[in-house]
């Protein structure tokens, strides 16, 4: 079963007069416990698949169907729930909230989630040693350097246990060599707990990670294809493209 | 989170902003508190006043306030000394009152016969003993020295006059009365004239006894109509000349012994009074002693045709001047909420624009739009309740500076000076109710941008930059 299911989405801006088309009759099923990236040049509709799968945005047409669960029925609360408890970010600009210290940023989706703070402090702790920032827990995100923050929001990406976790160009706001500790992180992770990534990038070291790729166009799925990084499943058994 | 910790943490992130708000909130706050303050004590000062004066009730004949005054004898209350007996006996009331007292008015004409001038005058006939005991009354401690009756000690034939009666009846070198404004010499000439049927005659008529007028006591006469509409008068011993604190009563007062004004008026007849005087312990047991009073009036005083008033009926300026000061202190609020509702919703709607990544960022990870709302209005309401925290503490340490300064100053129509002081320690109602509203305030004012926080799209809130 696929954990993110996308049959005939299309999604159109108006802009002024002029309407654009981010994404146009786009199909695609992901499968789950993947390292995959959509890749595409800026303005290819990337970002807008990215948001679609997210639940950050809705699709003009088309059904959208996120770890069994077809969102487009959901309200803005339910929506909200769902997220919280499904998905996990990370942002280019890291995006944490500057005011809470790296233990209190992990902990937020927590408490959204209504965990007990017993079991909150645990896990906060659980994964910020494994992104090596155990010492750092009392830093606010102002005194991280980027590699740091970017630690920091992976962990709290994966703070709920998400089935997804979507990072949007991760490594744009890295030096290469942080970047490459990033995205070993991020693959150490995924290959630990299971858990769907997916990625917008066009950057070649995180293109080179991933276990599957879907190439966007003009807001269009050229192709998808599993990499040489990992075992390539069956077309119709896991990665099915058509646009 | 912690919303509240995470609304503190945002205020205080934003230092100089924050601060700002929270300094206007606070000295509008203190300001609206002063204020509040300053009208508290005016209110507390007049009660006492008229209390110490008046007692908080007078039962009087009906009709007596309308008409009583140009003729007192028609108004008064025969028999009185019963009811006195029962209201002093009456077991629902004697645990409320302090005094019950009573007083006869009059009208008249006050002359000095040796200066050949006269003018018209209100008398006031009182009980010595009970008017000192009323003027101990000082149920809001105020700062403010007993003074006891300027009648207390004298015989039955003294009164006391307002300074401006001293003035006109030029009596004001007798009594040592000091800026006292004298006439023009001409006019001094004029009036020295002998006045052959005027009311020294009258009063020597009446009081042969007037031989002894050489005295060091200055001497005043006293015309007014007996009860049967005949013509009395009365040659008085002027102790003392007071400054009865509002120029037109300091112009016409004159306050006497009880018994004599009784004599003036009804002569041998059976004494009456015009008033039967209540002083409570408080003033919050009005309530209770009127439904009472009233209770007896309609069946043991049945057919007297009495009724009670309290001293705001008695004295309209009372209500007239704590809504002059009420209305002036609600102005002063809306002046002061429209900053703060400014200042709140300012700070809040910069926040929202600084802070539209991160409204995307929590939006995204499953903050819902109330979440977000609660947030921002969080923030408007911690920055008022900093400011109302702050404002009444600096009410409270500026009324205490005020008060500890014994300023004081002349009110209008006033002619000697009152304390100025702000009462604000102890009036605990008018904090939390002045907090709250500004509280309320700051609510409202974080509510629209907060809105706008809440409402914002995911997409475009995280792609603001």
């Amino acid at each position: 079963m696929s954990v993110v299911s996308l049959k005939q989405v299309s999604r159109i801006y108006p802009m002024d007069d002029v309407k654009v088309v981010a994404l146009n009759d786009v199909s695609l099923d992901i499968a789950p416990g993947r390292f995959t990236v959509v890749s595409g040049q800026s303005g290819s509709g990337k970002t807008t698949l990215l948001n679609i799968i997210g639940c950050i945005d809705k699709p003009d047409q088309g059904s959208v169907t996120i770890a069994g669960t077809p969102v487009a029925q959901l309200s803005d609360d339910a929506l909200a729930e769902f997220r919280a408890k499904n998905i996990g970010y990370i942002f280019q600009n890291f995006n944490l909230l500057p005011v809470l210290t790296a233990y209190e940023n992990v902990e937020y989706p927590l408490i959204l989630a209504k965990v007990p703070a017993a079991q909150r402090r645990i896990r906060v702790m659980e994964l910020l040693r494994a992104v090596g920032l155990e010492d750092k827990h009392r830093q606010t995100p102002g005194r991280l350097s980027g590699g740091q923050r970017q630690r920091v929001a992976i962990a709290r990406a994966l703070a709920t246990h998400p089935k997804i976790v979507l990072a949007d160009e991760p490594t744009a706001n890295l030096d290469s060599a942080t970047g490459a500790a990033i995205i070993e992180l991020m693959r150490k992770m995924q290959r630990e707990l299971g858990v769907s990534f997916i990625f917008s990038s066009h950057d070649q070291m995180v293109l080179g990670a991933a276990d599957e790729i879907f190439t966007i166009r003009d807001g269009k799925v050229l192709s998808g294809r599993a990499h040489a990084a990992a075992p390539v499943r069956a077309h119709n058994d896991h990665s099915e493209i058509s646009a | 989170m912690k919303t509240i910790a995470l609304a503190f943490r945002n205020i205080v992130r934003n230092r100089r902003r924050s601060g700002a708000t929270v300094a206007a909130t606070a000295i509008g706050i203190s300001a609206i508190l002063m204020f509040g303050g300053y009208v508290n004590h005016i209110q507390f000062a007049l009660e006492t006043g008229y209390v110490q004066q008046e007692g908080q009730f007078e039962i009087i004949k009906k009709g007596y306030l309308d008409f009583g005054t140009a003729n007192p004898a028609q108004y008064g209350i025969e028999n009185y000394q019963d009811i006195v007996s029962q209201l002093k006996g009456d077991k629902t009331l004697a645990p409320m009152l302090v005094v019950v007292s009573t007083s006869l008015g009059l009208t008249g004409l006050g002359g000095n016969s040796d200066a050949g001038v006269s003018r018209t005058v209100v008398a006031d006939g009182v009980v010595v003993d009970d008017v000192n005991q009323m003027r101990k009354w000082n149920d809001y401690g105020l700062r403010e020295k007993y003074k006891p009756s300027e009648l207390t000690g004298t015989s039955g034939d003294s009164v006391f006059v307002g300074k401006g009666v001293a003035r006109e009846l030029l009596i004001c070198d007798q009594l040592h009365v000091a800026n006292c404004a004298k006439p023009p010499v001409e006019a001094v000439d004029a009036a020295a004239k002998p006045l052959p049927t005027d009311i020294g005659d009258l009063a020597h008529a009446a009081q042969p006894a007037a031989a002894s007028r050489k005295s060091d006591t200055p001497q005043m006469e006293l015309l007014t109509s007996s009860a049967r509409g005949a013509p009395n008068v009365a040659e008085l011993k002027v102790v003392k000349a007071v400054n009865m604190g509002v120029k037109e009563v300091d112009d016409m007062y004159v306050g006497m012994h009880l018994a004599q004004a009784q004599r003036l008026v009804y002569g041998a007849a059976p004494p009456r009074v015009t008033a039967i005087i209540l002083q409570l312990h408080h003033s919050d047991d009005m309530a209770a002693v009127r439904a009472r009073v009233n209770q007896l009036l309609d069946t043991t005083m049945k057919g007297r045709g009495l009724e009670i008033r309290d001293f705001k009926e008695i004295s309209p300026s009372f209500d007239q001047t704590v809504n002059l000061f009420t209305a002036v202190l609600g102005l002063i609020f809306i002046m002061i909420a429209a900053i703060v509702l400014f200042m709140v919703g300012s700070a809040t709607a910069t926040s929202v624009v600084e802070r539209t990544t991160e409204i995307g960022t929590l939006r995204s990870m499953g903050v819902k739009r109330s979440g977000i709302k609660w947030m921002f209005v969080c923030e408007g309401l911690l920055l008022g309740a900093i400011g109302a925290a702050v404002g009444c503490v600096l009410a409270l340490v500026l009324a205490w500076v005020v008060n500890m300064c014994n300023l004081s100053w002349t009110p209008p129509g006033a002619t000697e000076a009152v304390p100025l002081a702000v009462q604000v320690w102890g009036d605990w109602g008018m904090l939390l109710s002045t907090s709250i509203d500004i509280l309320i305030v700051a609510v409202a004012s974080a509510w629209l941008p907060a809105g706008r926080a809440a409402r914002m799209n995911i997409v475009d809130a995280l792609r603001h930059v």
